[in-house]
């Protein structure tokens, strides 16, 4: 059943992307008005298929790979729809959809078996801690597709030749309020992700901290972004310095996510 | 027995320098030049506009050469010579007259092609001019005719949505690095034609503060009072960057005035909040090496011409179209006033024939002013029934389309037949 509603969702994922990008070269408003009714149509069954995945599994879906990078496409589009509904951003749409799909895919790469959970992962903290992060995540994927909307259409003004994206882009500071946005939200909660995380290691394995690879790459991202939001409200950056730490700070928690768990060996590997 | 003729005199920038255009405009409003021209007894209706780049007066009368004169030294008398006049004022009659008002509520011959702000300015032109009563049956329907065309050209064509200059280039600049241009502030350095003309249309985004800076101050209060905004010396230009947003330079100076060291230690004031440099001046102002800095942008007159080269055909497709839509109100006008010529004529004989019906029935029946009401009542309702069948046959031959007699020709006709212009029957 929720195999059936994951392929469903990530086919309707494919149509809003072609919808966006059908939008982004030709401009004609009708086409985006179809690829928004068929994002929110795609990120409706996406939402029916995690909750049809926790009721088969008994818990959280958020444990194997599967699970972790399709929540982690959910929470992308969900900010995007958040987001979406408080200011336009013009052709942010064909960005996001491209990465959640971009996801889906990957999610649907990966074993989908229902594993039992390993008594380690059986607490309250597990939904709490991995869906608070993942959320984080999600702004701070919007951050960073902001920032790179950003630099494509500054790379345009600044070189004063004007190609694909002066005109299809918005404007700077349409942009930088994006990663502005997305990073006061994103980051507070990577934060509270991060403490939730240390309080059910203690409760799990009996420390706060292990120096854990996941651990470690956690808390170089979190340093990165503390260090954007930092200069960012006290120094006044902005515009092109922030655009590259979030994205940046994006890259290392892609790595957080697969690079460490491929990589390097440790406690927070998924579940296999 | 023709109609009146419609005049427009006026001068703007195209035809006028500005130092001429400044003598010549309204600076204390409409009231006392409308009153001005309501002493002349040439004119029958008149209308007057004034803005930042046009004066124009629009008006109907009998002898055009007479009041033309008349007007000129009513309006413009005073401010320059004979000669200058002769040279910046021009004057169409008619249709031309017609053409031009349709051109500049279309906004067609605006500085800057498809602003919207003229036909604000002109259907305040002509509240004002209803206020002082002084427009008519003739300047009533034109000037309703122009709003009308103004929109068709906005709706039908895309004239005022592609970038269609120089200056709508860099506000389109303008808007991609700020959005919204609402709480912006700009500053003119140096008081140049091509400043103003780009001040103008930043106007119209909405900025919210123009702050002009000049070598001669006076200069920069008169162009400052303008814009509704305030006047700074060149000397206070550094501290004033701190505060505007966009910077439109064009002055005359040899060398830079701005370099890349002077506008950095700016940016960290303005919690590197983006400046906008245009430089319009040749040579230039600013140091191009100010674009370097982050969150700086600076665009010079060149660059500028870049953007403008890649929107060009489009403008030149839209004008075209727009230039066919005057035309074709243009025409629909001419033949609403052919008809106006008729009208009179139209009226003139029902009273004849009337009159003449209602002599007769008098001389018989004896004066219908001693009837009993409801006698008299038929009777009226019988010679308005023999007026209606008699006028008939002519005033059809008047009215339907004939390719062979012109209109003009047709009324001569009936005015003959019906001996409407012997002595007494001659009327206004």
């Amino acid at each position: 059943m929720s195999f059936l509603l994951f392929q469903a969702s990530v086919a309707v994922y494919v149509l809003s992307f072609a919808a966006y990008l059908v939008f982004f070269l030709t401009r004609k408003k009708p086409v985006r008005r179809i690829g928004r009714a068929i994002f929110l149509v795609a990120f409706l069954l996406h939402t029916v298929n995690i909750l049809a995945r926790s009721l088969e599994a008994g818990h959280t879906p958020i444990t194997s790979h599967h699970e972790t990078v399709s929540f982690f496409a959910w929470s992308v589009s969900c900010c995007y729809l958040s987001f979406r509904w408080r200011y336009t951003v013009k052709n942010l749409g064909v960005f996001v959809s491209f990465l959640v799909f971009a996801l889906m895919v990957v999610a649907s790469l990966s074993s989908r078996a229902l594993l039992p959970l390993p008594p380690a992962l059986q607490s309250l903290w597990l939904p709490v801690h991995a869906s608070i992060t993942l959320f984080a995540d999600g702004f701070l994927a919007l951050a960073c597709i902001g920032g790179i909307m950003y630099l494509l259409q500054e790379r345009e003004i600044k070189k004063k030749r004007f190609g694909l994206f002066y005109s299809r882009l918005p404007s700077l500071e349409a942009l930088d309020k994006l990663n502005h946005h997305c990073l006061s939200v994103g980051f507070p909660l990577f934060t509270v992700g991060l403490v939730t995380g240390s309080l059910w290691a203690k409760q799990a394995w009996g420390a706060y901290w292990h120096w854990d690879p996941k651990e470690t790459w956690s808390l170089i991202t979190w340093f990165l972004y503390a260090a954007a939001v930092h200069q960012r409200f006290t120094v006044g950056w902005r515009g092109r310095r922030v655009a590259l730490l979030s994205i940046l700070g994006f890259l290392s928690v892609l790595f957080t996510l697969w690079g460490v768990s491929f990589l390097l060996e440790g406690v927070h590997t998924y579940v296999s | 027995m023709s109609r009146d003729a419609i005049v427009l005199l006026g001068v703007n920038h195209k035809t006028t320098p500005l130092a001429v255009r400044e003598k010549l405009a309204l600076s204390s409003g409409y009231e006392a030049p409308l009153q001005a021209l309501a002493e002349l007894q040439e004119l029958r209706e008149f209308y007057l506009l004034s803005t930042c780049n046009r004066v124009e007066v629009l008006f109907t009368c009998r002898n055009v050469a007479q009041a033309t004169k008349r007007v000129q030294e009513v309006l413009f008398g005073q401010a320059i010579t004979a000669e200058e006049l002769q040279q910046h004022v021009y004057h169409y009659v008619n249709l031309q007259a017609v053409e031009h008002l349709f051109l500049v509520a279309a906004s067609l011959d605006s500085m800057i092609v498809g602003e919207a702000q003229i036909l604000g300015q002109l259907k305040e032109a002509y509240r004002h001019a209803t206020d002082a009563d002084s427009t008519g049956f003739i300047l009533n329907k034109l000037l309703h005719k122009s709003f009308s065309v103004a929109k068709r050209v906005r709706t039908e064509t895309r004239i005022g949505a592609s970038a269609v200059s120089i200056s709508y280039a860099a506000v389109e600049l303008a808007r991609k690095i700020f959005g919204d241009l609402h709480d912006k502030k700009v500053m003119l350095v140096g008081a140049g034609e091509m400043a103003e003309l780009a001040a103008e249309h930043l106007v119209g985004q909405g900025v919210s503060e123009v702050v002009v800076a000049n070598r001669t101050l006076q200069r920069a209060v008169n162009l400052a009072r303008c814009y509704k905004g305030r006047a700074v010396s060149l000397e206070e230009l550094l501290e004033q960057l701190q505060q505007v947003d966009i910077i439109i330079s064009s002055t005359g100076a040899p060398e830079l005035i701005l370099r890349r060291e002077d506008v950095r230690p700016v940016m960290r004031g303005r919690r590197n909040r983006p400046l906008f440099f245009i430089d319009i001046a040749v040579p230039r102002d600013l140091d191009p090496a100010i674009n370097e800095l982050d969150n700086v942008y600076l665009y010079d007159i060149d660059d500028l011409n870049n953007v403008v080269e890649m929107n060009k055909s489009e403008r030149d497709k839209e004008a075209v179209k727009a230039q066919r839509i005057v035309d074709e109100e243009k025409i629909k006008f001419s033949k609403w006033l052919a008809n106006m010529e008729s009208t009179p004529t139209i009226i003139q004989l029902r009273k004849t024939i009337e009159q003449q019906v209602r002599g007769e029935v008098e001389k018989s029946l004896g004066r219908l002013d001693d009837m009993d009401a409801s006698s008299r009542k038929k009777l009226e309702k019988m010679i308005a029934g023999i007026t209606g069948k008699l006028a008939y046959p002519p005033l059809h031959f008047l009215k339907t389309e004939n390719h062979c007699i012109a209109l003009p020709e047709r009324i001569k006709t009936i005015r003959e037949l019906y001996q409407m212009d012997n002595g007494e029957n001659e009327q206004e």
